[in-house]
């Protein structure tokens, strides 16, 4: 539809003079537009995401075989550490925010988010934070020469935590760095609810919502009870860190368990806020690709919604070892069994919508599949590791490694991949290459596959994480050989996809306004679209307002 | 969408598009935020009740702040009679209201400097003493950081009211002020009864 909008093309001559590199860096800097800043988050994840993956890479060649000297213990403990904070709090959730930042204005039809210096800021801070995390690398001993990488896992148990046994300031850095992230995260998710309930263009009632906005409506509500309980708890361990209070200081009364439980009241559901945004890429795609309506559109509000409440109780299902007693237990493991009720409604919409569809396996498409596939599998992980007894046999293990990377790679990284095959023509004006995308996609789905299929074997097997080793004797040798062999297939495949969108940007076709003839508000704007997004703001009558330009004669509006 | 050269004439009048104040959706969206950490707080403060492993406990040392309990309570009403004077356009009434709020505020804080300072100085009760003081402080001093917050923000506001640029159409933006100020109001009532009342 490339000429569904003269006027707005009249309006946008932009003057293209070609500007001095300072010029365009002070504009980036200092931009407070909604698209610029997704922008930024988007390429400073990614950045993370090589930083996080080759740490990965280093933990699987040291696992690769036993008895492995690759790296030392100390070493070990660092990069699993500096792996899950990244790829949690410095590639996860940054990336989402950066595509809901750049999409949720453009299909709600409105020009910019609510508070566009609070967005900026917000992007910042969490950026500081990223650097702050790394800054231990060279800072974390202070004064006393080399510094070194927080050690104490990702979810910083205490008493591991204390002053006595980590010296120096590396856990310092770890807590500055998550606390940085969550107010960054809150002021984005600020931003995002109340862009969505005060900046809809004209007709956008909260009916005619396209899914993702609703979907990043419940994640980023979910944000404020999920990520302030976590930055309570940061600023709880540094007053005892520097005040020698006693939170968490068991020698004077204080509980090692109450921060496994502020931890994972943010943890758990934080989990949820990770994949909601996976979801909402789904439910944008795949109704394009099969060329139908999604499915079931109040039943999919309704069940994301009550994933948001759910959620929020679920917590302790991590804690199963640490002895809450039978009634903590019973509450728990139902409370964890009974979220797989929307999710399971989720999957059936998907497949509904596809059923009957003219599927059109574009890259986007395949990578949705692929989602879906892998979304069903962990969650049947999930639902094996809620059962208490199972929980007591696994916990630790590589049983449970191998069911939430298949969540956040097999699920929400698949979403996210296409998600950026989907809207990479919008945000560059130029379509990404199917057939490198295709290479990208399987070469991704064998590594993943040899990686995190054969990652439960293992932990079945009794192999605890985060041992930097192990004993020929044990019989793990063959499956964790596996398992770092995929690791290459997966190397390769992001090789293909950071190709693709470098070559893209400059050989790309043309993609024009609407590439995927799709409904949503985004593709009515051009392709990048101006700061202003839209010349004139839209009115719309349905769900799915580019149906109704595209078809005057037969619109949604009759229908809903 | 599209340029046309007729007006369409609809016969049903349609009801206008009025969406919620982009202002107060944001505060309440904070003050949730700002709920959950102090929720946070309180489960801690409650779950190390009488735990301490030494003194001096709560009920040796604490007394009922019930000056500045009035002071804070009282200046929610100043500063809800400030932003109604507001929105009649009573600039003079807006001023008296916001000073009299950042005032009761300033007591207020007064008066919690006096309890701390007596705590240190007389019963040698700091945040590392014991749990006891490690959750009273730090709840205590959350929410006494919310009050300075507060308390600059109205002071910038009273400052803006008394050279006169302060208008009518800023009243929506008072407003906003005003539901934090309540905020940190409604959290002194959970802290009084958690620290004062149940914790004692």
């Amino acid at each position: 539809m490339p000429d569904a909008n003269p006027v707005m093309e009249a309006i946008d001559e932009t003057v293209t003079v070609k500007r001095q590199a300072f010029e365009v860096i002070y504009d980036w800097v200092t931009t407070v537009d909604h698209k610029k800043i997704g922008l930024m988050y988007i390429a400073y994840a990614l950045i993370f995401l090589v930083i996080g993956g080759l740490e990965a890479t280093l933990m699987r060649i040291q696992l690769a075989v036993p008895n492995n000297h690759f790296v030392s213990p100390q070493v070990f403990n660092q990069l699993f550490t500096m792996h899950g904070t990244t790829m949690v709090f410095f590639m996860g959730m940054p990336i989402l925010f950066g595509f809901g930042n750049y999409l949720i204005p453009l299909m709600i039809g409105a020009r910019d988010m609510a508070f566009p210096r609070l967005n900026a800021f917000s992007f910042w801070v969490s950026a500081f934070g990223g650097l702050l995390l790394y800054f231990s690398y060279f800072g974390a001993s202070g004064l006393y020469g080399a510094g070194s990488a927080p050690d104490v896992g990702w979810f910083a148990y205490a008493p591991l935590t204390a002053k006595v046994f980590s010296p120096g300031h590396s856990t310092d850095y770890w807590t500055l760095a998550v606390f940085l992230s969550g107010i960054g995260s809150i002021g984005t998710a600020l931003n995002i609810v109340t862009t969505i309930i005060c900046m809809r263009c004209k007709g956008m009632k909260m009916s005619r919502m396209p899914l993702l906005v609703w979907l990043y409506l419940v994640m980023s509500s979910m944000v404020f009870v999920a990520v302030s309980p976590l930055t309570a708890a940061q600023i709880m361990l540094t007053l005892d860190r520097y005040l020698g209070s006693h939170f968490f200081d068991t020698q004077a009364g204080g509980s090692a368990v109450l921060w496994m439980h502020f931890f994972w009241i943010f943890g758990h559901p934080e989990v949820y806020i990770l994949v909601l945004p996976a979801f909402a890429f789904a439910n944008e795609i795949i109704p394009v690709f099969s060329r139908k309506a999604i499915f079931g559109y109040p039943a999919m509000v309704a069940a994301s919604i009550a994933i948001g409440f759910i959620s929020l109780s679920v917590w302790a299902h991590h804690m199963f070892t640490v002895g809450l007693g039978a009634a903590g237990d019973t509450f728990f493991v139902f409370a964890t069994m009974t979220i797989s009720v929307p999710t399971g409604i989720k999957i059936f919409n998907w497949l509904a919508t596809i059923w009957g569809g003219k599927v059109h396996f574009a890259v986007p498409m395949m990578f949705c599949v692929g989602f879906l596939f892998q979304f069903l599998i962990a969650g049947l992980t999930g639902i094996m590791l809620s059962v208490a007894p199972f929980d007591w046999q696994v916990s630790a293990s590589y049983f449970v490694v191998a069911h939430f990377h298949y969540v956040l790679v097999g699920a929400i990284v698949f979403a996210l991949f296409g998600a950026f095959y989907y809207w990479y023509p919008k945000m560059t004006g130029r379509m990404m290459s199917e057939t490198l995308g295709k290479w990208h996609f399987w070469l991704f789905l064998i590594g993943f596959h040899l990686t995190f299929d054969f990652m439960h074997i293992p932990g079945l097997l009794g192999m605890p994480r985060r041992i930097y080793t192990y004993d020929a004797a044990r019989g793990w040798g063959m499956w964790n050989l596996i398992v770092s062999i995929g690791v290459i297939f997966q190397i390769i495949g992001v090789g293909c996809f950071v190709f693709n969108m470098v070559r893209s940007y400059f050989r790309g076709k043309i993609a024009g306004h609407d590439p995927w003839d799709a409904w949503t508000l985004e593709w009515a704007a051009p392709s990048p679209p101006p700061s202003y997004n839209f010349a004139i703001e839209p009115t719309i009558h349905s769900r799915r307002p580019l149906w109704d330009l595209k078809h005057p004669e037969d619109p949604d509006s009759d229908y809903e | 969408m599209m340029t046309t050269s007729t007006i369409p004439i609809s016969t049903q009048v349609e009801p206008p598009w009025i969406l919620p104040y982009r202002g107060t959706v944001g505060m309440v969206c904070l003050i949730v935020a700002e709920a959950a950490i102090f929720l946070i707080f309180f489960v801690a403060y409650l779950f190390y009740i009488g735990k301490s492993l030494s003194g001096p406990l709560p009920a040796q040392v604490l007394e009922l702040p019930i000056f500045s309990t009035i002071c804070l309570l009282s200046s929610s009403v100043t500063v809800h009679f400030a932003v109604s004077a507001l929105r009649k356009n009573n600039l003079r009434n807006c001023t008296l209201g916001l000073a009299a709020t950042v005032l009761l505020g300033a007591l207020f804080l007064l008066s919690t400097a006096r309890e701390w300072y007596h705590l240190i100085r007389n019963d040698g009760l700091t945040i590392r003493t014991n749990l006891f003081g490690t959750t009273f402080y730090s709840l205590v001093g959350l929410h006494a950081t919310h009050v300075i917050v507060g308390l600059i923000m109205l002071s910038i506001a009273l400052g803006i009211s008394l050279s006169g640029r302060m208008k009518e159409a800023h009243s929506e933006r008072l407003d906003v002020l005003s539901l934090y100020w309540h905020f940190v109001d409604a959290i002194w009532v959970c802290v009084f009864l958690v620290v004062y009342v149940i914790g004692r």
